[in-house]
């Protein structure tokens, strides 16, 4: 018996373990990078924020400060005339609720579609589901204004021209192939260990929907919900194009109705319609977002 | 404008897989069989607005047997809306466009000819170079109404510390005692910097082709078998130069606001850092509620080219324009209304709802559009020796303007390129462009 020993088989050398830093630079280090961190979120912040308030400071200033040469972030004189202008001018609160039944309807529909689809494609595997799912990647790839012509001449032809149920089964058509993509996520990460506790339990498949999957879909749920609904209340040209009679107008239409040829707007009225369009979002945001978080930190899959 | 090349593609696809055969025509009766026609404008301003509405109310009262309905359009993608409602077969039957976008609308057989559907007291009420405006390839695709010259918004009061004397309609300035005015009321250096001029230019080639005209020259030529030349011989690009010059050499123009638009400038307007803005004449309303409370402006003629026609009065202009769509089932009856909203009252109706200015002879001398108050008269003087834009009837030009003349422009102005260079890029790019619409 050799008592040599290969050499790959020779003990290797220890790693000579690194000096740790003194407790007090560690300290430092990690203040900052949480200091860099804070600064990096609070530029985010500020470039996402910033529209918003500049949005809000416009609504509240006179046509006389708005042609200063001074912008300043607070309006010098504030004024609600923008808010009278714009109310006056256009029907806006019939556009808000046009907009409300049309995002809700279509937000509502296309999660309700997708979420047995998603499903389906997710636990089903096979040609059919592969070839879902290069459908909606390749659904992804046309551009609005390709598809615009043909289909509406396919709602001409189903009368569905001038009516809110039609821009109703459009934003579903728009919005499905997203909205599957995100629930398929949120499927796939629903172990399927669960799903066959179900069954030994003696649930069928729609029962298991029902009863397993759904519950812990629920955030995932929310934010499709959300992602469509804000879709399609901020969508404008099928709306243009779609609704004729003014009284089924949407208010991303009605918004358009400020602005003039050549770039010439109305600001201030602008504005303050847009700020008063912001807030169903904002207020369907709110209302779902504590179910959002919570659903997310729930830990319902944990084992 | 890739959109707009895009959507004209995807509507010639549809239409080549014979989609005409779901056009079914437009207007609709109610259940008494009274024809409603859609009526849709691009009114946008509150008076407007008003103005519009009252007139179609007007109409329906005294025409039980043909309503109009009013529908609310928006500058902002109209032609994508159109051309879509077009090819579906759904379009509105009365259409407030703008003279520009008829040339596609008209070729692409979409527009009613007119020519033999208006009133004959409406060719009597608009003079010869208006119909211009709307006329091409053989037929009348739309009614020229509403119209703006460019004129020149000032500072009184600067002008008048200059002790510069005021122009007026009859005894304008020439480009060449404007470029002096200019340099003699900018002031370089620090916080008291002064430009004699701003030139707003997001929209460098409508601007650089209608002002061409007022020093002779024109850019897009007609050619014998109706395709289009582009030149820029020195009348051509006379003024362009001068905009250079101001912006480059004179420092009178700052280069900052050369990709501005109208209303972005007036904030260094009101503030005293631009003597003076060439702008359309709509924007008077603007100024006039945008103003500090004492500012002091005056609205001015636009300069003139010496020794160009007409005095160098001649500015080119694409005109708001009224049209009937082809699949208008009631097409007499569309152009009726459209005879009546041209009334030479409701032209001066309109005309102020939108503070512009009519196209009719007889509106031009209405005494509410030639007071002297807020540059009505000045305007009005003005819009008397309007012309036809030279990029109207043009088939190519969307393309031209913005594939190769926006951005040749903008470079030239900005000081990147010179004129051989620019003349290179607009003629032959251009018209290499043109010939592929020859039909």
């Amino acid at each position: 018996m050799s008592a040599a020993v290969p050499a790959s088989q020779q003990a290797a050398p220890q790693p000579v373990p690194r000096p740790q830093p003194r407790p007090a630079r560690r300290g430092l280090r990690r203040r900052a990078g949480r200091t860099g961190q804070y600064a990096a979120l609070l530029c985010y912040l500020v470039f996402l924020a910033f529209p918003l308030l500049w949005l809000v400071s416009t609504a509240f200033k006179s046509p006389r400060e708005l042609g200063s040469v001074d912008p300043t972030w607070l309006p010098r004189h504030p004024t609600l005339g923008n808010f009278r202008t714009a109310l006056d001018e256009q029907p806006l609160l019939h556009a808000a609720l046009n907009s409300l039944l049309v995002a809700g309807a279509a937000a509502l529909i296309s999660v309700a579609v997708a979420v047995p689809a998603a499903y389906a494609m997710v636990r089903f595997r096979g040609a059919v589901s592969r070839a879902g799912t290069g459908w909606i990647l390749v659904s992804q790839m046309f551009p609005l204004v390709l598809v615009i012509i043909p289909l509406f001449m396919v709602l001409k032809n189903l009368h569905l021209i001038d009516s809110r149920p039609g821009l109703v089964v459009v934003y579903v058509v728009w919005t499905l192939p997203f909205v599957l993509w995100m629930l398929q996520s949120y499927v796939k990460a629903v172990p399927v260990s669960l799903e066959e506790a179900a069954a030994i339990d003696g649930c069928g498949r729609l029962r298991t929907l029902r009863s397993v999957v759904l519950p812990l879909l629920a955030p995932g749920l929310v934010a499709t919900l959300m992602f469509a609904f804000v879709t399609a209340w901020n969508e404008f040209f099928f709306a243009l194009v779609l609704l004729k009679t003014p009284e089924k107008q949407t208010m991303s239409v009605i918004l358009t109705h400020f602005t003039g040829a050549e770039g010439a707007a109305d600001l201030g009225p602008l504005a303050a319609a847009s700020l008063l369009a912001t807030i169903p979002s904002l207020a369907f945001f709110a209302l779902l977002q504590k179910r959002l978080v919570g659903g997310m930190l729930s830990g319902a899959v944990k084992g | 404008m890739r959109r707009r090349s895009l959507l004209t593609g995807a509507a010639a696809t549809a239409a080549a897989a014979g989609s005409t055969t779901l056009l079914s025509g437009c207007g609709s009766s109610d259940a008494s069989g009274v024809p409603t026609l859609d009526f849709l404008s691009l009114a946008w301003q509150e008076e407007s607005v008003a103005a519009n509405k009252a007139l179609v109310a007007q109409w329906n009262t005294a025409h039980p047997e043909v309503q109009v309905r009013y529908v609310q359009g928006s500058w902002d993608d109209v032609h994508d809306q159109l051309l879509t409602s077009f090819e579906g077969g759904a379009a509105p039957d009365i259409i407030h466009d703008e003279g520009n976008d008829l040339t596609d609308f008209g070729s692409g057989g979409y527009l009613a000819d007119l020519t033999g559907l208006l009133p004959a007291a409406v060719r009597g009420r608009i003079p010869s170079a208006a119909w211009d405006m709307g006329r091409f390839g053989g037929g009348l695709y739309g009614v020229p109404f509403l119209q703006e010259p460019r004129v020149l918004i000032a500072n009184r009061g600067l002008l008048g510390e200059a002790g510069i004397d005021l122009p007026d309609a009859e005894q304008p300035w020439t480009w060449a005692q404007f470029e002096d005015i200019a340099k003699e009321l900018s002031r370089s250096g620090g916080k008291d910097e002064r430009y004699g001029v701003a030139w707003p230019m997001s929209s460098p080639v409508s601007v650089t082709l209608n002002l061409s005209l007022t020093t002779g020259g024109r850019i897009l030529y007609r050619k014998d078998d109706g395709g289009t030349e582009v030149r820029l011989e020195q009348a051509d690009s006379a003024f362009a130069e001068m905009v250079r010059r101001q912006v480059g050499t004179d420092r009178s123009a700052p280069a900052s606001a050369l990709g501005m638009s109208g209303g972005d400038t007036l904030p260094g307007f009101f503030a005293g850092r631009y003597a003076m803005l060439p702008l359309n004449l709509s924007y008077r309303q603007q100024v006039q509620q945008q103003a500090p409370a004492r500012f002091d402006w005056v609205t001015l003629p636009l300069p003139v080219g010496a020794g160009a026609p007409d005095g160098g009065r001649a500015q080119g202009v694409s005109p708001q324009t009224l049209s009937v769509s082809k699949d208008c089932r009631h097409q007499a009856q569309a152009a009726a209304f459209i005879g009546f909203m041209t009334q030479t009252d409701h032209l001066v109706e309109l005309a102020r709802g939108d503070w512009m200015a009519p196209t009719g002879t007889d509106a031009l001398r209405d005494p509410s559009l030639t007071t002297g108050k807020l540059g009505w008269s000045t305007g009005m003087s003005v819009a008397a020796h309007l012309v036809a834009s030279p990029a109207l009837g043009r088939r190519g030009y969307p393309e031209w303007s913005d594939k190769v003349a926006t951005p040749a422009l903008q470079q030239y102005f900005s000081g990147a390129i010179g004129l051989d260079s620019l003349r290179k890029k607009l003629v032959r790019d251009g018209n290499r462009v043109f010939d592929r619409y020859r039909s």
